[in-house]
């Protein structure tokens, strides 16, 4: 079993600004689609979200602020999945509730320093 | 209570005291001679009794007797005499009499230290297991054998070795002040095994899985009662055995089949548990750590109420994913799919269940017989069969029968 990043990204457009039933229900898919993988015995990080605000610094202390309104896509949140093949990780990765709210997954292998 | 119940029930609760005050006192290398002291004492006591009649206190007949044969062992067993009563004399000031303290001060501590001993990780799992319920519990050979199933031999056996480990590992009898925490963390694995034994036995010898639960319920409850082992995590596991031992007289028939959660009569699962489980579930929340206790126990809280609703398996659901987030185990994993089918449908349920590696168990395919059930009855009966050939009890197998036939109708 190798080791692989999930790292979800959302369109900051389309982070949901619903009531709170409807954030319930998206954390209800999320903990499930979690829950799923864990329960497969395929989760080696559960990672976490990240919120939309921080800091970017670049060369020659070029510091920037977020959130990043003008990206079509922001890093949303992590997570660290064990599988067989890459292809099995993105097989995994399909269920992802973030790709329904026009979302993306990359899936990137780890390689241990 | 008359003298023939009275002896077996000393056993139980005595036996253990002697011999953890006698070897905390000796160490762990002798742990042998503390046993053996204890259980010539209960021979003694069978003996004289029997002849004399009973004394009138019998408990402090049997301190008396104990400390008598300790002293007698330590001046005649010369590897003895040589190596620990010199030791324990020089730090008693030198006296002919040794201080053998079985106060109930000392009883309790030697026992919280024994336990730390027993739960030791230089010891397998099962090895600490059936000392645990020597050693802390008094249970006898052959129960410990009736209750894994397996001979008194094997048993036997299994002792030795771990004792020899105990020794080989120079086990300390000691409160492990700096890392309690960490060798907790062991201790109650031991005990929720040990609780586990008792609930999930295939054995059907009901008194004797009772006692199993009981005695790991009366050996974390002795840790709540330390300030030093007092942690948020001891409490849950303790409000954990407390609601699922609350069901278990409606559990099973006389005869000792299963009965299951739906068909169970309410008003036999235990009020008194389920309020003791609530105490020390709102006990256990402080501090943050929230254990795999913590989330099991408030699993269990949602079984103490019957009523079928959405809400309660949307709660029970996400339980089971925040569990399987801290830690894989299959049954939990099976677990929470059947909690999905009941929040999310069964269709759903059957997909995530497929992708399950647990063909080798029976209990994933008695839950997709279950999933199965009135969506497709021919891959409903498959299963249940994979699961009948499977098990290996007789109890399981009549229930899956049952469940299997009603579906060829």
């Amino acid at each position: 079993m190798k080791e692989f990043l999930f790292i979800y990204r959302t369109d900051p457009a389309m982070i949901p600004q619903g009531s709170p039933e409807e954030m319930q229900a998206m954390t209800k898919r999320w903990m499930d689609w979690i829950g799923g993988i864990a329960g497969q015995n395929k989760l080696s990080a559960p990672g976490n979200r990240l919120e939309g605000a921080g800091k970017v610094l670049k060369p020659k202390n070029v510091i920037t602020d977020g959130p990043y309104t003008e990206l079509k896509e922001i890093v949303s949140g992590y997570s660290i999945v064990k599988a067989a093949t890459l292809e099995e990780a993105c097989d995994m990765a399909k269920g992802c509730p973030g790709l329904s709210v026009g979302g993306s997954v990359e899936v990137r292998p780890v390689n241990p320093m | 209570m008359e003298q023939q119940q009275l002896i077996p029930h000393l056993f139980r609760t005595e036996y253990r005291k002697i011999t953890s005050v006698l070897c905390k006192l000796f160490g762990i290398t002798h742990i042998q001679a503390a046993e053996d002291i204890a259980s010539d004492t209960f021979l003694a006591a069978t003996e004289i009794w029997g002849l004399k009649g009973l004394p009138e206190s019998p408990v402090a007949w049997l301190y008396t007797v104990a400390k008598n044969k300790a002293k007698n062992h330590l001046k005649h067993d010369t590897l003895f005499r040589d190596k620990i009563a010199k030791h324990l004399l020089q730090s008693t000031e030198a006296t002919e009499e040794l201080n053998i303290d079985l106060s109930e001060q000392n009883i309790a501590d030697s026992q919280l230290q024994m336990i730390f001993a027993i739960c030791h990780p230089a010891i397998s799992e099962e090895a600490q297991i059936a000392l645990a319920l020597r050693i802390l519990c008094g249970f006898g050979i052959d129960e410990i054998a009736d209750a894994f199933l397996t001979s008194k031999e094997t048993i036997n056996k299994r002792l030795v070795r771990a004792k020899e480990k105990l020794r080989e590992a120079e086990v300390k009898i000691v409160f492990p002040q700096d890392k309690v925490r960490e060798r907790l963390a062991t201790v109650l694995t031991t005990l929720y095994l040990l609780f586990n034994e008792g609930y999930y036995s295939a054995s059907n010898q009901l008194t004797l899985r009772k006692d199993l639960c009981s005695e790991a319920m009366r050996l974390t409850h002795l840790l709540t009662e330390n300030p030093g082992t007092d942690l948020p995590e001891v409490s849950a596991l303790l409000s954990l055995m407390s609601f699922q031992a609350s069901r278990f007289e409606a559990r099973t028939t006389d005869t000792g089949s299963i009965i299951l959660y739906d068909e169970q009569d309410e008003q036999l699962w235990n009020r008194e548990l389920i309020a003791q489980g609530k105490y020390f579930l709102e006990r256990s929340a402080k501090g943050d750590t929230l254990s795999k206790y913590h989330i099991e126990a408030g699993i269990a809280q949602c079984h103490t109420v019957k009523a079928d609703t959405p809400q309660k398996w949307e709660h029970i659901l996400q339980l089971y994913n925040k569990l399987l987030i801290i830690e894989y185990s299959p049954i939990a994993a099976l677990n929470r799919t059947y909690a999905l089918a009941k929040a999310n449908g069964k269709y759903e349920a059957i997909a995530e269940a497929e992708k399950l590696d647990l063909r080798e168990s029976h209990l994933y395919h008695a839950l997709l017989g279950e999933l199965y059930s009135c969506i497709d009855n021919a891959k409903a009966i498959e299963h249940y069969a994979d699961a009948i050939s499977i098990t290996k009890t007789e109890g399981e197998k009549e229930l899956l029968r049952m469940k299997m036939d009603a579906l060829r109708f």
